[in-house]
């Protein structure tokens, strides 16, 4: 058996406990509820509703464009 | 007043806001002092862009606010802006030739919140080109240089430490009073050491990445550098706060550290780990570190000894994970959307991507970006990259279960003082082990502070780093007070520049 839950912190850190518990589980590695609480830094990862939230800015966006022509990113030929 | 400019601009951040409030003198008088000093200080190359006139701009707006009775927190007071932070108008490069010239459509959350707490604008400070780095050599505008000198009477150019070298040695060299930094390894701890300021890496996740340019995100984090730990935790209480334009900010309310603060420790117990006693440490910094004990236990603290025992592993698995993620970020820079271009003659589009990045990455921040995408091709993922996050789960675990015995963790913040420019970068490795010490806490996503301590023998500063748990930036800067007020650090550079 792996000797730890392995999994990033980052990963830790947007999971809760009863997450947590599970992969020990699937593991077969059984913790104490200390080691549960060590484990999950205080956050989730978050999620929004699926709507656009940001936009209308083209100018803004192809300010800094190396090329802008048109409204669009200028890129050289892709194909022959 | 022997000399008011430079009165004005040896004040702290807390100085210049309560002095400031209290009618002592104007903000302009404050911006004009350190603009000044700024344009006086081009020898240390500390700003890649001056911005004299935001900085009075601000200063007119602070002064108008005090009339009217309106002040905000950092009224009157003008900070210098890591250039890793974007900033609406004012170019911002990351010190990387691939952005030269690229000015921000938008401002980063970070410095939106300090503006709008009435901060001003000095300029966009000198750094690691990417924020990789520990020396500030590997800025596309040249090496930051330390306003330190040895006492040795020999006059080798120091460096500043790095990532975050042009924000230490601004503060060092009184350019100005505070200066955002970012810590992805160590980046604000180890600068700080070796100029003799303070500055706090909070909890990954306490200050938005929002407009930062990423370096490796979950790592990356902001932090504030300045001249003693006050000031630390009144800036980051103007950097810190939930956003939810960073799905990894913590949404949580900003504690009012700097009301909190104390250096009375009775009731709280420091780890010292033993695995942080590296082979041929210099023996000053073994005795500071020893001093340090003292002082904490004179402000009231337990030592108890702890152990890390996968400390030696972290610097390799930093080295794995941060450039995986730096390859897969820096994957954005490839001349068709900002920053640089270069298009050989008949080039294609895939030609025009490897001509950009050849032209526009330093050689450090090309190795790291080949050093990444080898650790995530297929064949060697498993064996580095998912073994590397492996050994960062473990080094977390280890400070969990340091903190069943103790609260607090005392630890030197870098294996030596400030080298001299040139004497390590030939030999990445012996930079990389220069934050042998920094890195295990950035793994973990933990707070920590360097505050300076001391002077080694060649009249150098030398730091000592508090680690806190997750959240616990409170009794990070409280036991960073406590060195403060024993330390009573006043050394400082002697003007060469």
């Amino acid at each position: 058996l792996p000797p730890i839950v392995p999994v990033a912190i980052d990963a830790v850190m947007s999971v809760d406990h009863a997450t947590v518990r599970k992969i020990a589980s699937l593991a077969r590695i059984a913790v104490s509820d200390g080691e549960v609480e060590a484990m999950v830094i205080p956050n989730k990862l978050r999620l929004r509703d699926d709507v656009v939230t940001d936009g209308g800015v083209r100018d803004k966006i192809l300010a800094n464009a190396p090329s802008g022509e048109h409204g669009f990113f200028g890129v050289p030929k892709v194909i022959e | 007043v022997p000399n008011s400019a430079d009165t004005l601009t040896n004040l702290t951040v807390a100085g210049i806001r309560d002095g400031f409030r209290a009618g002592d003198f104007t903000a302009r008088e404050v911006a004009e002092g350190f603009n000044a000093n700024v344009a006086a200080a081009k020898a240390l190359n500390a700003f890649i862009v001056e911005t004299p006139e935001m900085a009075l701009a601000a200063a007119d707006a602070a002064d108008a606010d005090r009339a009217a009775g309106t002040l905000k927190p950092l009224s009157g007071v003008p900070i210098g802006m890591k250039d890793l932070f974007c900033t609406e108008g004012v170019q911002t490069t990351a010190a990387s030739h691939i952005l030269e010239g690229f000015v921000p459509q938008y401002e980063s959350t970070v410095s939106a919140k300090l503006w709008a707490a009435g901060a001003g604008m000095l300029g966009k400070l000198n750094m690691d080109q990417f924020a990789m780095g520990s020396s500030n050599e590997t800025s596309y505008f040249g090496n930051v240089i330390s306003p330190w000198k040895r006492s040795d009477g020999g006059n080798a150019p120091l460096a500043p430490g790095g990532s975050s070298g042009g924000s230490s040695s601004a503060i060092a060299a009184r350019l100005c009073p505070a200066a955002t930094g970012t810590d992805t390894g160590g980046s604000i701890r180890q600068p700080a050491a070796f100029t003799g300021i303070s500055g706090i890496k909070p909890t990954y996740g306490r200050c938005s990445r929002w407009g930062v340019v990423a370096f490796a995100s979950s790592l990356d984090q902001a932090g504030p550098m300045a001249r003693d730990v006050r000031d630390c935790a009144i800036m980051l209480e103007n950097m810190a706060g939930f956003d939810a334009k960073d799905s990894t900010s913590l949404d949580l309310p900003v504690p009012n550290w700097e009301a909190a603060l104390s250096g009375d420790l009775r009731g709280k117990r420091v780890g010292i780990p033993l695995e942080y006693r590296v082979d041929n440490m210099p023996k000053e910094i073994d005795a500071l570190w020893e001093q340090g004990i003292t002082w904490l236990k004179d402000a009231g603290a337990e030592i108890v000894t702890v152990s890390l025992p996968h400390t030696k592993y972290a610097l390799p698995a930093y080295y794995i994970i941060a450039p995986a993620e730096a390859s897969s970020n820096l994957a954005r820079y490839d001349g068709v959307r900002y920053g640089l271009r270069d298009l050989p003659d008949g080039a294609g589009l895939q030609e025009m991507y490897a001509a950009t990045r050849a032209a526009g990455f330093g050689p450090e921040v090309k190795r790291r970006i080949m050093i990444g995408t080898y650790v995530l091709s297929a064949g060697f993922y498993d064996a580095y990259y998912t073994q590397a996050q492996k050994v960062r789960t473990l080094i977390a675990q280890d400070f969990d279960r340091a903190w069943e015995t103790c609260d607090l963790l005392l630890t030197p913040t870098a294996p030596s003082a400030a080298f001299a420019l040139g004497e390590k970068s030939d030999d990445p490795l012996a930079m990389y082990l220069n934050d042998v010490f920094t890195v295990p806490t950035s793994l973990a996503g933990l707070p920590a502070m360097s505050v300076p301590a001391g002077l080694d023998g060649q009249g150098l500063p030398l730091g000592l780093q508090i680690i806190g748990k997750a959240l616990d930036e409170q009794g990070v800067l409280n036991a960073g007070l406590a060195i403060e007020q024993r330390a009573g650090f006043t050394a400082r550079a002697e003007r060469w520049w």
